[in-house]
């Protein structure tokens, strides 16, 4: 008798913490994602050649398993002669930094004005709303270009350019959260106990905003990896001959029928990086935000 | 209801001045327009002749302000490279623009709705499976090398398909495919989640009880109200397209804004690079306008808050 209750009691009891937490983990994503970063790292360990130099000798020499090949460039080498692999492995530096960057300062902007906008209310939400649709209305991609013949291809500029096209997200989601979370009890308490606005946003209201931010975080960086390629192959990003995923397809634009691979896997990259974060970041929006399903 | 069309157009010429004020200080603070324009040997007297007669003279506020007036008035200032008006450059390149846009805007539609209702109807069966893999290719590829990759397989390596520039409806096919894919995948996602949503309802389930067909519950009853959240969507793909036309307008040789904008930087024709900004942002936000207030006349709700 006693064994059926045990056994009754084993179905009944509830999976422990971190058997939830971790249930459905996307395994293939997160192990795309470990290989980028590890390789973002320890690029120059791992990196077969120097990713800039040049040799005409070279030029479109052919990946390993065609024939006719030496093997020496494993995914062949573009018009200058530069090993494809050892540019695709430094390329995930220019876009790690760049999301990095981009991410936190979009979200530093972001979530600060929407917390702002949520708490205070009245017209300076009405302010900041209306700075959010105006940030969403401008053609980014065309300002980029315009500031490349400007100030030339730079870093700072192309960051700055990332992170304002950013932080809207993340003060649209955060002051909607920040709407909720004010009503709560614990913040009226809060505000009888006389804690400061400062203390509240800090102490009470930032706790409860940060699963919204680290969700639209994740799901954001494949954008701004996606957005960063789009103006490297417009000749709008990162400045050569510092390799970068977008310009490198852009460089092998004019050797697709003859040497298809200079363009060819620099595209994968960006495509399983992209993939690898959208599958990460619709898990994390499903474990620690449901509510934010219905948006894409 | 006034009321809140004149905020509303408010709030559109606001971000329209923005959008182009930012392209205008960035576009004066490389300089003095004067150095593109006069070349060779020139006396301090047409130096400063050609600034007065270009306003030079006056603050920059003001330059802007008078360039918005002109603007207003259909006047963009002259190309500098092609020595024509502005406007009609870009007026030139407009209906380009505006029909691969269209059809691909039609093409996610007409793609994307029916894969997200048959995906979420039959669940885990293999459209679904399919349903959801075109949605999460759709949404990682890079438009740029999608274009490329169609180039090197049906035009170069099959032969089946012209690789840019318009002319018959041969040409729009590829160009057309590498715009849509991503809009596609998005009405994919936002269909398949509201509708299995919507398939769990009382008024679907009363539907199923009272004996309507299957068919009829699904796309009348079911996808009909389903529909709300990709309507919603269909204005930022359109921002999208506008931001996607510039790459593969690139990608196809394409003779649209896209292009004369991408073209005009290269040449640092500042009149046609801000005329360019100014209709792209225009577009986005007249059409963001209407479906605002198209929703306000559908959803009094919306009118209130």
């Amino acid at each position: 008798m006693s064994t059926n209750y045990e056994l009754i009691a084993d179905l009944e009891r509830e999976p422990s913490f971190l058997a939830k937490t971790f249930r459905d983990l996307p395994v293939v994503p997160i192990v795309i994602l470990s290989v980028i970063i590890f390789a973002a790292v320890f690029a120059p360990f791992l990196a077969p050649h120097d990713p800039e130099y040049a040799s005409l000798a070279d030029r479109n020499a052919e990946p390993f398993w065609v024939s006719g090949s030496t093997g020496e460039f494993p995914l062949g080498a573009d018009a200058l002669g530069r090993d494809v692999l050892s540019r695709i492995i430094y390329g995930t530096r220019i876009s790690l930094l760049v999301s990095f960057v981009a991410i936190v300062t979009g979200v530093a902007i972001g979530g600060v004005l929407g917390m702002v906008a949520g708490y205070v209310g009245s017209h300076t939400d009405e302010f900041i709303m209306r700075l959010c649709d105006i940030s969403l209305a401008i053609p980014y991609i065309l300002i980029a270009l315009v500031a490349v013949i400007i100030f030339g291809q730079s870093v700072p500029v192309l960051l700055a350019i990332l992170a304002f096209s950013t932080w809207s997200a993340f003060a649209r989601q955060v002051r909607a959260e920040t709407l909720v979370l004010k009503q709560l009890d614990y913040v009226s308490l809060a505000k009888v106990a006389g804690c400061s606005h400062f203390r509240i946003l800090a102490k009470h209201i930032l706790p409860g905003v940060v699963n919204t931010i680290v969700v639209i975080a994740t799901l954001r960086v494949g954008a701004v990896i996606m957005f960063e390629a789009i103006l490297s192959y417009l000749g709008a990003g990162i400045p050569p001959p510092t390799p970068s995923w977008g310009s490198m397809v852009s460089d092998g634009r004019d050797y697709l029928p003859t040497a298809w691979w200079i363009a060819f896997f620099p595209g994968v990259a960006i495509f399983l990086t992209v993939t690898a974060l959208n599958f990460m970041g619709d898990w994390l929006r499903d474990k620690l935000d449901p509510r934010l399903r219905q948006s894409v | 209801m006034l009321l809140f069309i004149a905020r509303r157009g408010l709030y559109t010429i606001f971000s329209l001045i923005a959008a182009t004020a930012i392209v205008f200080f960035l576009s004066r603070a490389q300089g003095d327009p004067r150095n593109v324009l006069i070349t060779g040997y020139f006396s301090q007297e047409i130096w400063d002749a050609w600034g007065v007669e270009m306003g030079l003279n006056k603050p920059l506020i003001v330059q802007y302000l008078i360039w918005l007036k002109n603007a207003l008035l259909g006047d963009f200032g002259t190309s500098i490279n092609a020595a024509r008006p502005a406007w009609d450059l870009i007026q030139d390149r407009i209906p380009a623009t505006l029909q691969l846009a269209g059809v691909s805007w039609a093409l996610s539609f007409l793609v994307g709705i029916p894969l997200g209702v048959v995906s979420a109807v039959n669940r885990a069966s293999f459209w679904d499976y399919f349903a959801r893999i075109f949605a999460l290719v759709g949404q990682a590829l890079p438009p740029f090398w999608l274009g490329l990759m169609l180039i090197l397989l049906f035009s170069v390596q099959l032969d089946l398909l012209p690789a840019g520039t318009r002319g018959g409806p041969a040409n729009y096919v590829l160009p057309c495919v590498t715009l849509a894919w991503t809009a596609a995948s998005g009405n994919v996602r936002l269909m398949r989640s509201s509708m299995l949503e919507v398939l769990d309802s009382e008024f679907v389930k009363l539907a199923k009880v009272k004996g309507a067909a299957h068919n009829r519950v699904v796309w009348k009853h079911a996808a009909r109200n389903a529909m709300i959240a990709p309507l919603t969507y269909s204005g930022l793909i359109l921002a999208a397209f506008m931001a996607g036309t510039v790459v593969t307008e690139t990608v196809f040789a394409w003779p649209g804004i896209g292009r004369l904008a991408v073209d005009s930087v290269m040449q640092t024709d500042f009149p046609v690079m801000t005329g360019v900004v100014l209709v792209l942002t225009a577009i986005y936000l007249l059409v963001a306008l209407a479906i605002d207030i198209l929703y306000a006349f559908v959803d009094p709700r919306i009118r209130i808050s």
